[in-house]
């Protein structure tokens, strides 16, 4: 065993023990937040257009009456998750659960369950912003050549605010990488779980907790730049090709012009 | 059939008694406009006399809050007609062009093709391909919108609206936004659609424009038409006083 006072070697030391229980923990986290991310958004895209959904006089009472409620049912979602601390809601959905409904949740389930409703309530508002970022003249443009509400948020105005909430989709991912470590309350086994019963085991909290920042600061700067290229991706490329031939004219390949060849030969 | 019906049929498009008011904002006051198969008409008139709003209704853009709006003899405002199918029929050219900004020139005079008029993607490349060699932006298909400049965009804009197949298109200070050498280079283009028997609405400010092209001019002034008839009947005969102090700018130049 190192020396008390060896950092590097206390590192050592850990990461040959300790190593694979890093990686698993690792591998959770990570498992957590994409999945917990991804769901999240799936929540947030359908709640932020529900809740752009226009209702006119002209609509149909049905409508009229119902769209109101379930905005409201929505927006009370949105506002109790974005306004509660993650760590409280972990343990009161884990615990709540299991007295109320005499339901006994998987930690798998839990962890997924709640950084999704959490990310569902801060991705709705995200993409009511990336629908209304959206310009109106846009869905003029839709409406002009006939097509339905559904149509134009489908085809035109949807693309356009998801591209437009990348950096946020990209943010709320980052923050969940870090964020999933409050869930070692209803004990998720993730990184900082991990990193923090290895510290407790030989007193090194100082070299544990380094590797783990190591490894947080790894996972979060790979998502980010893979987030970007991806950004650049939808983009599409920056110049375009001009199309001055006609492209059914020419399917046997390039034309071959041997006596041009012999031209430039002579030249030479 | 009555004539007074008959009358109606052959008219595309007829305005009758429309009015349009923003709260206690009074826009359109009693308007009666008709559009026949091959009219070219042209509004005229100073910023803020309802040019733009008029157009709007009856695109239903905007509602009307008084008067009808009749297709081939049918009331769209009371929803005898579906908004998004009548609008299929009447086409739009918008001031900003609106295309979309998430599809290349091509997609744009695709995509309602196929998801209105539900045809194949074969059709709807070579119906688009057809109007957007006309308006000479064939070449640029795979650009996108902010990959062009202005008067390419409100070409392709016209591209995509004549896709469509519209009976009648209606074009929203289509050239206001272009500097002068664009805006020749679409204006060209709205001539020889006229030519080709089109039924167009124009609001414009190109005053050489409504007088050599139009079949039909008419003087917008504070929400209600002040005057309409022939282009020779208002640029040159004028009979009102506010047409002939607005056009008298525009002749002196």
């Amino acid at each position: 065993m190192p020396e008390a006072n060896d950092f590097w070697g206390w590192i050592g030391f850990i990461l040959s023990h300790y190593g694979s229980s890093f990686l698993r923990g690792a591998g959770s986290t990570m498992l957590i937040s994409l999945v917990g991310t991804a769901i999240g958004c799936l929540i947030g895209f359908i709640v932020g257009i529900i809740q752009t959904i226009p209702v006119s006089k002209n609509d149909n009472m049905a409508k009229r009456i119902l769209m109101p409620i379930v905005k409201f049912i929505l927006s009370a979602y949105v506002e109790i998750f974005r306004g509660t601390p993650m760590m409280a809601q972990a343990m009161f959905i884990y615990y709540g659960s299991m007295l109320m409904f005499k339901i006994n949740m998987s930690m798998w389930f839990a962890a997924f369950f709640i950084v999704s409703v959490n990310t569902g309530a801060y991705m709705a508002e995200t993409m009511r912003g990336g629908i209304i970022s959206v310009d109106p003249g846009q869905v003029e443009g839709a409406k002009a050549i006939g097509m339905t509400h559904f149509q134009t948020m489908l085809y035109v105005v949807l693309p356009q605010a998801i591209r437009n909430i990348m950096p946020q989709i990209g943010n709320n991912l980052i923050i969940n990488i870090k964020d999933t470590s409050v869930l070692n309350v209803i004990g998720t086994v993730e990184l900082y779980f991990t990193t923090k019963t290895v510290a407790g085991n030989y007193y090194t909290y100082f070299q544990a907790f380094t590797i783990a920042m190591v490894i947080y600061f790894i996972m979060t700067f790979a998502c980010s730049r893979i987030l970007r290229v991806m950004e650049k991706k939808m983009d599409g490329p920056e110049s375009y090709d001009l199309a001055t031939t006609d492209t059914l004219a020419y399917t046997s390949g390039m034309a071959d012009f041997p006596h041009l060849a012999k031209d430039k030969e002579d030249q030479s | 059939m009555t004539a007074e019906k008959k009358d109606a049929q052959e008219k595309v498009i007829d305005v009758i008694h429309l009015s349009k008011t923003f709260g206690t904002n009074v826009v359109l006051r009693d308007i009666n406009l008709s559009v026949r198969p091959g009219d070219v008409t042209c509004i005229i008139g100073s910023s803020g006399s309802g040019k733009s709003t008029l157009l709007r209704c009856i695109n239903l853009l905007e509602t009307p809050t008084t008067g009808e709006v009749l297709f081939h003899g049918k009331d769209i405002t009371k929803g005898h007609m579906d908004a998004a199918s009548y609008r299929a029929k009447v086409g739009m050219v918008f001031q900003s062009f609106n295309l979309f900004n998430n599809m290349n020139v091509l997609k744009n005079c695709m995509i309602g093709q196929m998801c209105v008029m539900k045809k194949t993607e074969e059709e709807a490349k070579k119906q688009a391909m057809f109007f957007l060699e006309k308006v000479g932006m064939a070449p640029f298909i795979n650009a996108k919108p902010r990959q062009l400049s202005g008067g390419q965009k409100q070409r392709v804009a016209i591209a995509r609206a004549l896709s469509m197949n519209p009976e009648v298109l209606l074009f929203d200070e289509p050239t206001s936004a272009l500097d002068p050498q664009m805006v020749g280079e679409v204006l060209e283009v709205m001539r020889n659609l006229a030519k080709e028997g089109l039924t167009m609405l124009v609001v414009t400010h190109e005053m050489a424009f409504a007088r050599d092209v139009s079949s039909h001019v008419v003087f917008m002034a504070d929400g209600v038409i002040e005057e309409e008839g022939s282009p020779e009947q208002i640029f040159i005969n004028p009979e009102k006083e506010r047409t002939r102090e607005f056009l008298s700018r525009f002749r002196k130049g």
